[in-house]
């Protein structure tokens, strides 16, 4: 079985996010990593294959500058190969057009099935899954947080408000992972060496039989008008514990009338 | 106020409508002109009654059957738009649902969706949608430009809900059209897991557990302070991970968004994910052993302490109280 997994480029989480004074579109020019939400549909992929007795995992990635440290990190783990998009056409590119980018990324791979996470870690839209779905004309199951396949289905427990569903849908289909899906693995030294030669095939977005106005600033048909600084909200009294601060808390929950 | 029609995605539950399709109708009021429901599932007839006590005019009900809502409800949506029955503006919110039939219909329409919306305003023809970003420090407006119907998500608890409105709703029976491959997904089963006390998401008090706790056994002292206090427990992104507590204990980006009258947060550095998800509680506690943690920058109270130690002997104190 052949799986695709929508693997996203990101600035470290970890340091403070900033905006470009002039897009003001989320800075990504220095060096990008796999996002954390993406190793568990890699490492789904890579068990769905190996369980299915053969195929493999193609990563699929949009980003700037011929990004692909990112993408070395999931070959590592085990993908077999990746197909990037990397073009300054997709600067500005909003949900619908990344969207489109990764159906006809996924429509050359042709898979029988396609993981991504339920929203990426930098530009949370949530609806990307279900547009390319859309897009390929695919079922989709969207916060699954178990997979099997078999007989040429997916079945999938589907996160829900008050539990989860229990939802299958006809391959090929498109299924978002949540974390926990399974316990991504690390990469091992031997991965981390074999990474280095895998295949990582490079494409604008006209080798897809795209336009340039679908993507980008043409295609995102909004404009970012302000940007400003949220009220903060004041910190606080800060105590230190040196054992009786259990009290401060009673007596702050006493003036709220909660005791 | 150039919105003269505006969609609200409606969800509801066992045939109780949902709090965020309630928040959603009252601004949807707000910006004038007419409101009306978009709602797929059954039992239409039970669910029109309490939309229209929030002001839906009319409510049109595509039912997907044993479906996901995703494609046969935005292809509903897309056949009643493609026969000219066309609003300015559709409101979804942020919601498993949602976030599916609002990317369907993006896609189906071709059309931008703007997401996470905190806030939405029309001036003239320009339709504004506001978000937050890097954890809430930010706040940015983007408009949309071209025709619409212009697709919104918002996160749970950007707006009150209030009633208001004629009152009564018209129910109309829409048809889900032939959605090919896309339709063919199948609910078996739905399992429902139980909970006792309040929901997480409208307790007066939420008491979350992090790392900070070190391990799973630990998050025993947040269920049991959660108790003392009569709310509910939470948790953060890490300890959801690393399968400690189910998904739905969340607090934050991915999970739920909370606003209660006080938020006590135990081991919990405060990441970007899980202010997110509770910055709005009116008060905040936070208790963690370091003291340039995050979560002090937003905490009304912060405790620089174990919380193996400060959490134990709250929960001793306030027993001794009852």
């Amino acid at each position: 079985m052949n799986v695709v997994v929508c693997a996203k480029q990101i600035p470290d989480p970890a340091a403070p996010g900033e905006l470009d004074p002039n897009t003001k579109t989320l800075k990504r020019e220095g060096k990008l990593i796999l996002d954390d939400s993406d190793a568990y549909g890699v490492e789904m992929g890579l068990q769905l294959a190996d369980k299915a007795g053969g195929g493999e995992v193609t990563l699929i990635s949009m980003a700037p500058n011929s990004e692909v440290s990112g993408l070395r990190t999931a070959l590592a783990m085990g993908a077999a190969k990746a197909i990037l998009v990397s073009d300054d056409a997709l600067q500005g590119s909003d949900s619908l057009a990344t969207a489109k980018v990764l159906a006809a990324a996924i429509k050359r791979a042709e898979p029988d099935l396609v993981l991504t996470a339920t929203e990426s870690t930098d530009g949370y839209t949530g609806v990307l899954p279900a547009q390319v779905a859309e897009l390929l004309g695919w079922p989709s199951i969207t916060f699954a947080k178990h997979i099997e396949v078999a007989d040429g289905k997916a079945k999938v427990q589907r996160q829900t408000e008050e539990g989860f569903d229990e939802v299958e849908a006809p391959l090929p289909a498109i299924v978002s992972v949540t974390a926990g899906v399974v316990e991504p693995r690390y990469p091992s030294f031997k991965g981390i060496m074999a990474a280095k030669n895998k295949p990582v095939d490079e494409v604008k977005v006209t080798d897809l039989g795209l336009s340039n106005d679908d993507v980008g600033w043409a295609g995102a048909r909004q404009s970012i008008d302000d940007v400003s600084a949220a009220p903060e909200r004041e910190a606080g009294r800060l105590v230190e514990d040196e054992g009786e601060a259990h009290q401060e808390i009673i007596q702050f929950l006493e003036q709220l009338k909660v005791l | 106020m150039a919105v003269s029609t505006t969609w609200v995605f409606a969800e509801a539950s066992e045939g109780t409508v949902a709090t965020i399709t309630l928040e959603l109708l009252t601004k949807a009021r707000e910006l004038g002109g007419t409101v009306e429901a978009f709602y797929g599932g059954a039992d239409a007839d039970a669910v029109a009654e309490q939309l229209g006590k929030f002001g839906a005019a009319k409510v049109y009900a595509a039912d997907p059957g044993d479906s996901l809502q995703g494609a046969p409800v935005a292809a509903a949506m897309a056949a009643q738009i493609e026969s000219g029955n066309k609003p300015d503006l559709i409101l979804f919110g942020q919601t498993y649902d949602g976030r599916d039939v609002a990317g369907r219909l993006s896609a189906k329409l071709d059309k931008p969706a703007l997401t996470n919306g905190i806030d939405v305003s029309a001036d003239g023809d320009k339709v504004t949608v506001e978000n937050a970003i890097f954890g809430g420090n930010t706040l940015v407006k983007t408009s949309y430009a071209g025709d619409g119907p212009f697709i919104a998500l918002f996160r749970p608890k950007s707006f009150a809900a209030e009633e208001g409105g004629s009152g009564a709703a018209e129910v109309v029976k829409v048809d889900v059209p032939d959605t090919g491959l896309s339709g063919q997904t199948k609910v078996l089963d739905r399992h429902i897991e139980e909970h006792s006390g309040p929901k997480l998401d409208e307790a007066a008090v939420v008491v979350s557990g992090g790392r900070g706790l070190g391990s799973a056994e630990k998050y025993d002292m947040i269920e049991q302070l959660a108790k003392l206090l009569k709310g509910a427990p939470g948790a953060s992104r890490a300890i959801v991970d690393a399968g400690w507590v189910p998904y739905a204990y969340q607090v934050g980006q991915t999970g739920k968004v909370v606003k209660p009258n006080v938020y006590i947060a135990a081991g919990i550095s405060g990441a970007t994910q899980h202010l997110v998800g509770m910055k709005g509680a009116k008060n905040i506690i936070a208790i963690n052993k370091d003291k340039d943690a995050p979560i002090f920058s937003v905490a009304d109270l912060g405790v620089v302490g174990d919380v193996h130690k400060v959490v134990p002997k709250l929960i001793e104190a306030l027993q001794a109280r009852s």
